[in-house]
């Protein structure tokens, strides 16, 4: 018992833990799984290499994929670039309604996402879009949603920065551009590269809003949304894993490269 | 960097002219500031705190518009050069160093912005010689306070500047620490041989370290001397106050016997006092008011009708109020016959044990130790603000 109570911390946080990652790792197993003979799909049949092997045999799922991966890194991309800029702005500069500027950011988050969609669409119909609904219309619509959380990510960061520390960098001979790339970005950095992270992941997975917008355009969740009526094809679960092993490296690489950077292996 | 390079070794003299800071807000934190900072000096800015000491030196540095005025070194006018490009460095009053670096890159960031190739010797001399060397691979955030405190000076001094600007860089650090980086501080310089403006609060750490000392209040320059001439001459009620403890009194001048060295009488309660010339810092004509000043460890006491070894300035009638024995002096409060409280500070020369509350006693000082001051000034200004 009092194992249990000196440990109650521990455990709490492990159970925190495998609560967290069990959807991950049934996902990881069903990648594995053969499921060509099956009725039923959702139980784990037999082991198969087969699905890693031949992960494009679904019909369009790689092609969904593609389509997901790609508005994703274009959306992260504008996103990143326009929200750390509005947020130095935010932090730097003082102008008018720089106040209000907070609940301007904050609806776009807390509005549901039906009503943002269906916002968009009646908004592209009315402007002449809704016949070229697609590809461009769904990049507006995920770099429109990711925006408000790139901007607080970067902002608390860059809030959290001593302005001592770039008046320091000037006072050393660096000029404002060795001040920004030198000291103001590398401290930010950890920052972007979260929103970054965050951005995608959210532009990744988007159904509802991805959905009301997309006219002809399939994305990977549109595409496992109509498979699942039928039957979700086990590739699926590869697709999943692999975006989970990517997550995991990048964070990996993301923190060995900063405790590098603490030892100043790399200048 | 250019104007880094080219400075003549030893360095220039940093004048200050006419300097003036008004913030946005209209609030004017340096009033019309002259000060001339010959080459190679420790120069100690003090002053209470909200004075206008960091905005002072942020305008030297670069980090804040000046308002009017302007600021050279040597003939180079400076007043409106980028911060990058004066050579002058910063030691930070919160230190300021770079958390994603380590400590030979933090030491080594100056160097490699001005575009020198080979940082590696320097770096380990200026880590040596404030004792670093260990910390070399370390985070800021792993060192102590005192050594986070040497990086910050490292960092400024291996850019040699001509200038360098501390603005209370001891101030975070526990008294046994700061008495021993005060001198660490005060080696280096000697050793370097570079021009510190060193900014503090601390009046003891001004006396203890600075070839001069401007003292500041409210945004004016009061007095500005060597830390003697300041302690032993002060000019205003404030300085009088602010830099050790002083004992004001009223009094009005009677005569002038003399001339420049002569001497200025003054009828202080009945009393008539000399004080010499040099030291009155008013209008020298009869009738004229004043604050007789003189320093507590300057005024002698005697059990009432004893000898006192002090010709000049005596007064009979005062009391003994109350008597601390501090150890190496004792210290009383002595009421005087008018009323009003003086303090004495006496060595403990095992010549006379503590005189108790209650003791008669017989007061004098001699007249050479006294100075005497405007009467329109505050007698309490400077009080409670170190
Ligand atoms: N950006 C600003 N805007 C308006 N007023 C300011 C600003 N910065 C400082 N002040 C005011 O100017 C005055 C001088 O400030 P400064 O920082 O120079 O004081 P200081 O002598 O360094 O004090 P301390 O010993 O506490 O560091 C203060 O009264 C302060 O409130
Ligand atoms: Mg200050």
């Amino acid at each position: 018992m009092s194992f249990v109570r000196r440990n109650l911390v521990l455990l709490l946080g492990l159970l925190v833990l495998v609560y967290m990652y069990i959807p991950n790792v049934i996902v990881a197993l069903m990648s594995f799984n053969d499921s060509s003979h099956a009725r039923n799909l959702y139980r784990f049949q037999s082991f198969t290499w087969d699905n890693w092997l031949h992960p494009c045999r679904p019909d369009g799922m790689c092609a969904a994929v593609g389509k997901s991966v790609e508005i994703g890194l274009l959306a992260t991309l504008v996103a990143t670039v326009l929200g750390t800029l509005a947020a130095f702005a935010l932090v730097r500069h003082r102008f008018h309604g720089r106040g209000s500027m907070n609940i301007v950011l904050f609806l776009p988050m807390a509005s549901p996402e039906i009503v943002m969609g269906s916002s968009l669409l009646a908004l592209f119909v009315a402007t002449g879009f809704g016949g070229r609904l697609g590809f461009w219309t769904i990049l507006i619509a995920h770099v429109m949603f990711c925006l408000s959380f790139v901007v607080i990510t970067v902002r608390s960061r860059l809030a959290g920065l001593d302005a001592n520390l770039e008046q320091a960098a000037m006072d050393l001979y660096a000029t404002e551009f060795q001040t920004f790339w030198r000291v103001t970005f590398p401290l930010v950095f950890p920052g972007i590269l979260g929103a970054a992270l965050l951005a995608f992941s959210l532009s990744f997975d988007d159904f509802i809003i991805t959905n009301l917008n997309a006219g002809q355009t399939v994305t990977f969740p549109m595409f496992v949304w109509g498979a699942a009526q039928r039957g979700v094809p086990m590739q699926v679960n590869v697709v999943g894993t692999v975006m989970f092993l990517i997550a995991i490296a990048v964070v990996v690489s993301g923190e060995v490269l900063s405790r590098r950077r603490a030892k100043g292996l790399v200048a | 960097m250019s104007s880094v390079a080219d400075a003549p070794a030893g360095g220039r003299d940093l004048c200050l002219t006419g300097l003036r800071k008004e913030y946005p807000n209209g609030f004017v934190a340096v009033q019309s500031l002259d000060l001339e900072i010959p080459r190679g000096s420790f120069f100690a800015l003090l002053g209470p705190s909200g004075c206008g000491k960091t905005t002072t030196l942020r305008m030297v540095a670069g980090l804040e518009t000046v308002t009017a005025g302007s600021i050279t070194i040597g003939d180079q006018d400076i007043t409106h050069e980028k911060p990058y490009r004066r050579p002058v460095n910063t030691v930070f009053q919160n230190y300021a160093l770079f958390p994603h670096l380590s400590i030979s890159e933090n030491v080594a960031f100056g160097m490699r912005r001005r575009g020198v190739k080979d940082v590696k010797g320097p770096v380990a001399d200026i880590l040596e010689l404030t004792e670093l060397t260990e910390q070399a691979n370390k985070r800021p955030a792993q060192l102590s306070g005192g050594q986070q405190q040497r990086v910050a000076l490292a960092r400024a001094l291996i850019n040699r500047p001509e200038v360098l600007l501390l603005d209370e860089p001891l101030g975070a650090l526990d008294l046994k620490l700061r008495r021993a980086m005060q001198l660490e501080l005060k080696r280096i310089q000697t050793e370097v041989g570079l021009t510190f403006v060193h900014v503090t609060h601390d009046q003891e750490e001004a006396m203890t370290m600075a070839d001069t000392i401007a003292v500041m209040n409210a945004g004016v320059i009061e007095q500005l001397g060597s830390p003697t001439e300041l302690y032993e001459n002060p000019a205003t009620t404030f300085v009088a106050n602010f830099l050790g403890q002083s004992n004001l009194i009223g009094g009005s001048v009677v005569g002038v016997e003399g001339g420049a060295d002569g001497q200025v009488k003054v009828d202080m309660e009945g009393t008539v006092v000399s004080i010499p010339v040099e030291r009155a810092h008013t209008a020298n004509t009869v009738g004229t008011k004043g604050w007789v000043g003189v320093r507590p460890e300057k005024v002698l006491i005697a059990p009432a009708g004893e000898p006192i070894d002090a010709p000049g300035n005596h007064m009979t009638g005062a009391v003994i109020v109350d008597s601390s024995f501090i150890g190496v002096s004792t210290q009383y409060v002595v009421r005087m016959p008018w009323g009003r409280e003086m303090l004495a500070f006496e060595q403990n020369t095992g010549a006379r044990g503590v005189l108790a509350p209650g003791t008669k006693v017989d007061v004098s000082w001699r007249p050479e130790f006294a100075f005497l001051l405007d009467s329109s000034q505050d007698i309490d200004a400077g009080l409670g603000e170190a």
